[in-house]
């Protein structure tokens, strides 16, 4: 399956299914990540529910704490 | 009337007006790493009135690829970053009014600095740090413009009480320890870029354009070529404790104050003693001559004693170097200067 990614066009192995997984794909350990999936913003507790599918457009902006 | 300032007057949205307003304002800056160094060096030479600088840490080797305003010379004093930076803001504008402040940001520090200020910016390396500013922020009704780097990597937000959501509302959960300490390096260029948008918004919102304010959460990867823009409007939660209709400020509760704290990639243990006030270095520098080697300068005094270094600040705050561990930390400050 391909993701819109920030604007990237990516390849994601099968057993990603939802946007805990694209997380889980994309970053290490347990970032904290805000996340809009087609357009729409969601609430953390909504990730794990969250079904992707091919060609879906995702935003995802992770904090950091450097300065 | 010099020219100084002719090419920001000259883009519109400022003028001469908003050139004026900069002049009566000022920015309380909380950091003088690699984003404070910049948003600094930009602040002063666009003209604001005042700016005041805080940092508890003092100029080193590894800062000079990307702290703007340092020098080897400053590296080699262990100048502290505040005076140093102060020193250099000086020379490119003498008009513009600068307070520095070597001190650890806490909540009763934080409180006391906010008097008369415009707006927070946000240059430094944690949340701890972070989440008081952003209580301050709401309690007083300073906005404050968070960024943060790591890597290649850059992210900001501006945040404004009563309008956006808080740091509070868009994490949605209290950060690990992990997320608070970056090991990963980081490139000058995403530095100069969270800079830049920081200083943009700053301008924006001390000339009162704040139509103009960006009002999405954007990130950044200049290595990767990814980026990122979010409108958040929707996390502002009206239960949040911070933001919220029946605020708490969880942040800013004193008694929960650690008194020491692991430095960020620096393999560093701050202490912070109970009993605060001033520390005379030098008689502290004589007893110490015999076991291992002392050097000082007007802020500080540095204790080698391999492999350990302890640097100790007239207000009693000692940085141990060569150790991760709080414990080890302690013992080592015990032995020398408990
Ligand atoms: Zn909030």
């Amino acid at each position: 399956m391909n993701l819109l990614v920030n604007g990237n066009d990516l390849q994601v192995p099968s057993d990603v299914n939802t946007i805990a997984d694209v997380i889980t794909h994309f970053f290490e350990q347990d970032p904290i990540v805000i996340v809009e999936h087609n357009g729409e913003i969601l609430e953390k507790n909504h990730h794990t529910e969250r079904i992707v599918a091919d060609g879906d457009k995702i935003e995802l902006v992770q904090f950091v704490g450097g300065g | 009337m010099n020219d100084r300032y002719s090419r920001q007057i000259l883009f519109s949205p400022i003028g001469q007006v908003g050139q004026k307003k900069l002049a009566e304002k000022h920015v309380l800056l909380i950091g003088a790493g690699a984003l404070g160094t910049g948003n600094a060096e930009i602040l002063v030479r666009s003209g604001v009135g005042k700016i005041t600088i805080v940092d508890r840490d003092y100029v080193e080797w590894s800062n000079l690829q990307r702290q703007q305003l340092y020098t080897e010379s400053d590296a080699n004093s262990r100048m502290p970053k505040v005076i140093a930076a102060k020193r250099r803001l000086e020379e490119i504008n003498r008009d513009v009014q600068i307070e520095a402040k070597i001190i650890d940001v806490t909540p009763l520090e934080m409180s006391q600095l906010t008097d008369g200020v415009d707006l927070i910016i946000d240059a430094t390396d944690n949340f701890d740090i972070r989440l008081i500013i952003n209580d301050i922020s709401q309690k007083h009704h300073i906005p404050w413009i968070y960024g943060a780097v790591v890597a290649s990597y850059g992210i900001s937000y501006t945040i404004l009480p009563n309008e956006t959501p808080c740091l509070h509302c868009l994490l949605q959960q209290v950060p690990m320890g992990g997320m608070t300490c970056d090991t990963a390096g980081v490139i000058s260029p995403v530095v100069q870029m969270v800079v830049a948008h920081q200083s943009a918004e700053a301008l924006k919102i001390l000339t009162d354009n704040r139509e103009a304010l960006r009002r999405q959460l954007i990130s950044f990867d200049l290595w990767t070529n990814q980026q990122a823009s979010i409108d958040v409007s929707t996390f502002k939660n009206t239960s949040c404790h911070s933001c919220g209709q029946a605020p708490t400020y969880p942040h800013l509760n004193y008694e929960s104050q650690t008194k020491t704290a692991v430095l960020c990639g620096r393999d560093t243990v701050q202490i912070r003693p109970t009993a605060a006030g001033n520390r005379d270095l030098e008689t502290i520098a004589a007893r110490l001559f015999n076991i291992g080697k002392v050097e000082q300068n007007s802020f500080l005094l540095s204790f080698t004693n391999e492999p350990h270094r302890l640097v100790m600040f007239h207000d009693g705050r000692v940085l141990v170097h060569g150790t991760n561990d709080v414990t080890e930390a302690k013992s080592l400050y015990y032995r020398y200067f408990g």
